[in-house]
């Protein structure tokens, strides 16, 4: 039976040595994928005649696959963290007030602010963490069931209030020039990364994901209740803040570049525990890996299906409720032999 | 008595400070190799007295001392390695396996960024055998029926390889054959040195493992001492306010009420 579970735990780790192999093996052959000079597969021969072409794929492409790639894993080492958390697997990352909170600061920063896209960012970057911070804080005063309900009740009211003011807005924005603009926003989008925009978010997220990498055991321990957790040695209060942090922070910063991109950080938590099971020291490099898989090739698809940009957002969340779907109408994978 | 490895000193406690206390001066003492059971009515604070021992609950008056120093000055993975409980129940949300449920044990043994490894394995898979459902090591936790449950909690707790082990109603959910097998564990754990207090509703296992009782009742101080002088037809009368007696049968003592 030991010898079993060992066996399995390899054969685990076999599968996720498997995953980055394809991670970079996409990732290496979208730098390729466009719609420059047609359609379709850049030959790579043409890198070293064509300057162009260069210039397009270190300027363009492999930022913007890079922002992908951080996107999907943030958004579903992120939603892991709140899933176990919370003990509930339809939390997502952005729901502590976090995602309102960007979409509200980007509209306010159209309408009122030069909408430069760095403005956007910033104003987007800082109201996602005012949403967070106020989530907490509220929590820590409501005077209504357990620190996990109370935590969800929080971000809920905060995510009302600012989606009410994102409606405000949206009324008051101009119709012909700030409204697609916002519309835009909220459907997601990596259309408009530079390198600049990229590296703003980069410390927030690889701190993130490396704290993240580092207690994905852990994290087990501290899924468990509260009482639980303490009788196992931790401090379930403070490691669970660290967790917290380390997984909304970088979403915030990476939310604040692409826009609302809904589904990830929902539906790659459950596909990777489908394949790996429950025990977070795998299900956490799975849900990393799966997600920049899936966001890079959702990502492909935005920018080459069409002429024009199909906004990610779309995307990931048409492709995320099909995969959703077929999971959860697939069998019980691990039933009572 | 100075071989105490777990003493209540005067330990008040209520949860809510406009209200009177829970408990009220409560004293006794858990020492090595023996059982303590906690016995009382539905309400009487026994799971309230365990939380305070595992340190999750601060008394509002008094000290806990867990060998010679008091548990709110412990570090906490230190406190883990000493002192295990097994709940009476657990809500788990994700298919985990037993075996990387009863691992978790293991995490006081481990810094904050540890991963559970080889020797870790071994451990918990030991204290699967020795609770007697190794057999289901790989089924997952929401297949397992209540008791098997339950066993799987006493596992984990053993995994912590602790000094002092909390029980909270260890028997509730098990049948026949297991609550005699779960009395022959605590007898083998007292039998290793460990300190075993637990809360219990069934007179039969109390007689069958208790060397010491701990006798609880709201509103009435709690009474402590050597199984054989505290738990008593006039005591269990007094604490459930029912007719009851102790009779013995084949040359063991059973409860009963008429």
């Amino acid at each position: 039976m030991l010898r079993a579970a060992l066996a399995q735990d390899a054969r685990r780790a076999r599968l996720l040595w498997a995953l980055l192999a394809g991670l970079i093996a996409l990732f290496a052959v979208s730098i390729l994928v466009g719609r420059y000079p047609q359609p379709g597969v850049l030959p790579w021969w043409r890198l070293a005649e064509d300057d162009l072409a260069l210039r397009l794929v270190f300027n363009l492409r492999i930022p913007r696959l890079l922002a992908a790639l951080l996107l999907g894993m943030t958004l579903s080492a992120a939603g892991l963290v709140l899933q176990s958390l919370f003990g509930n697997p339809l939390v997502e990352p952005g729901f502590l007030g976090v995602s309102q909170g960007a979409a509200f600061g980007a509209a306010f920063a159209i309408v009122f602010l030069s909408s430069t896209a760095l403005v956007t960012q910033a104003s987007a970057a800082a109201f996602a963490l005012a949403g967070l911070g106020l989530s907490y804080a509220l929590a820590r005063r409501l005077r209504f069931g357990g620190w996990v309900l109370r935590l969800v009740l929080a971000g809920i009211a905060v995510s009302a209030l600012f989606s009410a003011g994102v409606g405000l807005l949206k009324y008051i924005a101009d119709p012909l020039t700030q409204l697609p603009e916002i519309t835009f926003w909220l459907l997601g989008s990596l259309a408009s990364i530079t390198w600049p925009r990229l590296l703003n978010a980069l410390p927030a997220v690889l701190a993130g994901l490396t704290i993240l990498l580092l207690l994905r055991w852990r994290l087990n321990v501290l899924s468990l209740s509260e009482q639980t957790a303490f009788s196992l040695g931790s401090a379930p209060g403070r490691e669970r803040l660290v967790l917290i942090v380390a997984a909304v922070v970088p979403t915030a910063a990476m939310i604040a570049i692409s826009g609302l991109v809904g589904w990830i950080g929902l539906i790659v938590p459950h596909i990777a525990r489908r394949i790996f099971n429950a025990d977070t020291r795998f299900g956490m490099p799975a849900a990393i890996l799966i997600g920049g898989i899936f966001t890079v090739a959702c990502d492909n698809a935005a920018r080459t299906l069409l002429a024009g940009e199909i906004p990610l957002g779309i995307l990931t969340s048409l492709l995320g409720a099909l995969i959703f779907l077929g999971l959860m109408m697939a069998q019980q994978i691990r039933a009572r032999p | 008595m100075s071989d105490a490895v777990l003493c209540f000193d005067a330990v008040t406690f209520g949860y809510r400070r406009d209200h009177p206390p829970i408990l009220r001066e409560v004293s006794f003492a858990l020492h090595a190799g023996r059982v303590l059971a906690v016995v009382g009515p539905n309400g009487a604070g026994k799971t309230t007295l365990l939380a305070i021992a595992l340190g999750w609950l601060r008394p509002w008056r008094g000290e806990v001392w867990l060998n010679g120093r008091p548990i709110r000055t412990y570090p906490r993975d230190a406190r883990g390695r000493w002192l295990a409980i097994v709940p009476q129940s657990e809500h788990t949300p994700f298919d985990y396996t037993v075996l990387e449920y009863v691992l978790m044990g293991r995490a006081p043994h481990l810094p904050p960024l540890g991963i559970p490894g080889p020797e870790d394995y071994r451990i918990a898979m030991r204290a699967l055998e020795q609770v007697g459902i190794a057999a289901l090591a790989d089924h997952a936790v929401p297949t397992l029926s209540g008791g098997e449950r339950q066993l799987m909690l006493l596992a984990r707790a053993l995994a912590q390889q602790p000094k002092v082990l909390l029980l909270d109603e260890p028997t509730a959910h098990l049948d026949l054959h297991n609550k005699v097998r779960l009395i022959e564990i605590v007898r083998a754990l007292r039998a290793q040195g460990l300190a075993v207090m637990m809360t219990n509703h069934e007179p039969e296992v109390v007689l069958a493992v208790a060397d010491d009782v701990l006798l609880m009742a709201a509103g009435q101080p709690a009474l402590s001492g050597p199984a054989e002088q505290v738990f008593t037809e006039a005591a269990l009368r007094r604490i459930y306010q029912l007719p009851i007696r102790l009779v013995e049968i084949d040359g063991r003592r059973h409860a009963i009420w008429t």
